[in-house]
């Protein structure tokens, strides 16, 4: 492995009113992995991947990305929201939405072209979508939405990827198809981090995971510490999934 | 008096060609900026807004002394920008949500309001009166320099739109995305707000304070059923809101005079109503007439399914059998059974039945289709 480091969190903290959410967390993401974060409900994994994007303000701590500050580094940085965080009877088009992936490069005022439209054209089809692009995103089923977010993020063409639960609410198919694109862009170089729930796939779609439980668990390769003992410990039950292979 | 006579009239009378432009131009903008509103599941922050405003007229009055239109306006709009910011303080500072903070800030606002408005009506002087105006609005008091005004303020609000239309776009549908993209999301926030501010203000001398939130509203509701588009969105409830200005001004003329602010909104809510009813995609009217089409279609698609496997045992398909075995299905119905017919899917002998090619082909694939899904 390689040891540039794409994602690195110092000491980071983050509460809601008075309870911490996430506990002096240190996290170094080296580039180039497909990484699950783990961990029971509550547990701060979306918070996680919010703070280091900068959505929430965190108490104490710094992010950097690529040995940057991540402010200065947005544009290798992509993001797909929870599916359920938007009102997806908002009135627009699946190509529309994916359109908005532009907006980052554009900047403030001036408007996409057929540039931009070509580019969403094209992640629409990488998802499998392309069919789909008129239709008002209401008539999407849950893994139609997801692979539409999906392919907004990849018209980023960023180098880091952030995802908060992409497998939540989609059918089989569709979870094949996601995670295919999420190996892909592996291939390509690119450093994956997922919120990931179902703990009998993470060995077989990741390489690298993070257990996290308000305080981080464990990180590391999958082959290394995907074992009883940190999920028992992630989890606070004694946990013997036994990684069935 | 008929409606050409009318439409002569609103062009050679001066005060009806401002009253019917200025409803119009307010309509416009407000429809405009209300699917915004809308869209951001703000409806009730205008409510709050337009009563927020109400101790700002007052107390322009009692530092000025003046019941200048403009004044008063500017008097509102600060304490209607003062209510706003206050309702975004409490819910992020505090645990409220944001519909206590909103129902908190609008009663005390407008209870302090009437509580100055009460005060300034038991001052000596004569000057004091018509300030309640504000409460339900006087459309008749408007003059060319407000309309004026109005048409300035849509004009600007147009050019901001236009201009920062995808950053809009992107906030109403994704926060935390845009802000990952890089967009300063609070300055597009403050920046939608306060045009919604500055729209209620603008319609509190014609509307008034009570009923001003339903020309956010009303027009903004009524555009959603008819479009898919954000775009069309905004611009069909500008043409709503217009046209509910025009129409409620003309009512208003012709009837004795009836108060023009609450028939806009009426005229505004008719609309709403129409739309919610008869819209062809999101109408309650169609969505039923959808559902029992497709009821129907399935029963009938049953019957012909059960017929099928009644006919598919003999070597000729066209074999009579009797009508009293369908009942026997629970789907079966006599009207049913003559739509069969009618598609020339089966034909009917006395008391027997049997199938046509036609109908033992359509059954066939049916068939195969549902065995398919399985």
């Amino acid at each position: 492995m390689n040891e540039k480091i794409a994602v690195k969190v110092d000491d980071l903290t983050v509460a809601y009113n008075y309870k911490p959410v996430l506990w002096d967390i240190d996290l170094k993401i080296p580039e180039g992995v497909l990484m699950a974060i783990v961990g029971p409900n509550g547990a701060g994994k979306s918070t996680l991947i919010k703070a280091i994007l900068g959505i929430l303000k965190p108490i104490a701590g710094s992010v950097t990305i690529f040995d940057k500050p991540y402010k200065k580094q947005r544009k290798h940085v992509a993001y797909v929201p929870q599916k359920g965080s938007v009102d997806w009877d908002f009135p627009t088009t699946a190509l529309d939405v994916v359109m908005m992936g532009t907006y980052g490069s554009l900047g403030w005022i001036k408007r996409p072209g057929a540039k931009q439209k070509k580019t969403a054209l094209e992640a629409l089809e990488k998802v499998g979508m392309l069919s789909f692009k008129n239709r008002q995103i209401s008539q999407l089923s849950g893994g139609q939405q997801q692979r539409v977010f999906l392919a907004r993020a990849l018209v980023q063409d960023a180098s880091i990827y952030f995802m908060d639960e992409p497998f939540q609410g989609v059918d089989a198919t569709t979870e094949v198809a996601i995670i295919n694109i999420l190996k892909g862009l592996r291939k390509a170089g690119k450093t994956v981090i997922v919120v990931h729930h179902d703990l009998q796939t993470v060995p077989e779609y990741f390489d690298w995971v993070t257990f996290l439980n308000v305080k981080k668990i464990a990180t590391g390769p999958v082959k290394d510490i995907y074992n009883d003992d940190n999920l028992t410990k992630t989890y606070g039950i004694n946990y013997k999934v036994s990684i069935q292979k | 008096m008929g409606i050409t006579e009318y439409i002569q009239l609103v062009f050679s009378d001066y005060t009806l060609r401002t009253i019917t432009l200025g409803t119009a131009v307010l309509g416009a903008v407000t429809g405009m900026l209300g699917s915004f509103a809308v869209l951001r599941k703000q409806s009730l922050l205008g409510d709050a807004i337009s009563h927020a405003a109400l101790p700002g007229i007052a107390l322009a009055f009692l530092f000025t002394g003046s019941k200048d239109t403009n004044i008063l306006l500017i008097g509102a709009l600060i304490s209607g920008l003062i209510g706003t910011f206050w309702i975004r303080g409490i819910t992020s500072k505090t645990h409220l949500k944001s519909d206590t903070a909103l129902g908190l800030i609008l009663s005390v606002f407008f209870g302090f309001g009437m509580l100055l408005l009460t005060f300034i009506q038991k001052q000596p002087n004569a000057n004091q009166a018509g300030l309640d105006k504000y409460l339900f609005g006087q459309a008749a008091t408007l003059v060319e320099s407000d309309v004026w005004l109005m048409t300035i303020v849509t004009g600007i609000c147009l050019i901001v739109l236009l201009l920062f239309w995808k950053e809009f776009k992107i906030l109403l549908f994704d926060k935390d995305y845009a802000q990952t993209l890089g967009f300063n999301t609070k300055i597009i926030d403050v920046l939608i707000t306060s045009f919604i501010v500055l729209a209620i203000v603008l319609g509190l001398q014609t509307v008034g304070v009570v009923l001003m939130s339903a020309m956010l509203l009303a027009p903004a509701a009524a555009a959603r059923q008819w479009t898919n588009s954000l775009g069309m969105m905004v611009v069909l409830a500008a043409i709503l809101g217009a046209f509910a200005g025009i129409i409620g001004t003309g009512i208003s003329a012709t009837q004795n005079n009836l108060s023009t602010g609450p028939v806009i909104v009426l005229v505004a809510s008719v609309f709403v109503l129409f739309s919610f009813i008869f819209s062809p995609k999101r109408g309650l009217l169609f969505k039923q007439i959808r559902l029992i089409q497709n009821r129907n279609d399935l029963e009938l698609q049953k019957t012909l399914t059960f017929m099928y496997h009644i006919v598919e045992d003999h070597d000729d398909i066209s074999h009579p059998h009797a009508i009293r075995i369908l009942n026997n299905f629970r789907g079966y119905s006599k009207k049913g059974l003559r739509k069969l017919i009618d598609k020339n899917y089966v034909v009917v002998k006395g008391e027997m039945w049997s199938m046509t090619p036609k109908g033992f082909e359509v059954a066939k694939n049916l068939y195969n289709q549902n065995g398919k899904d399985d």
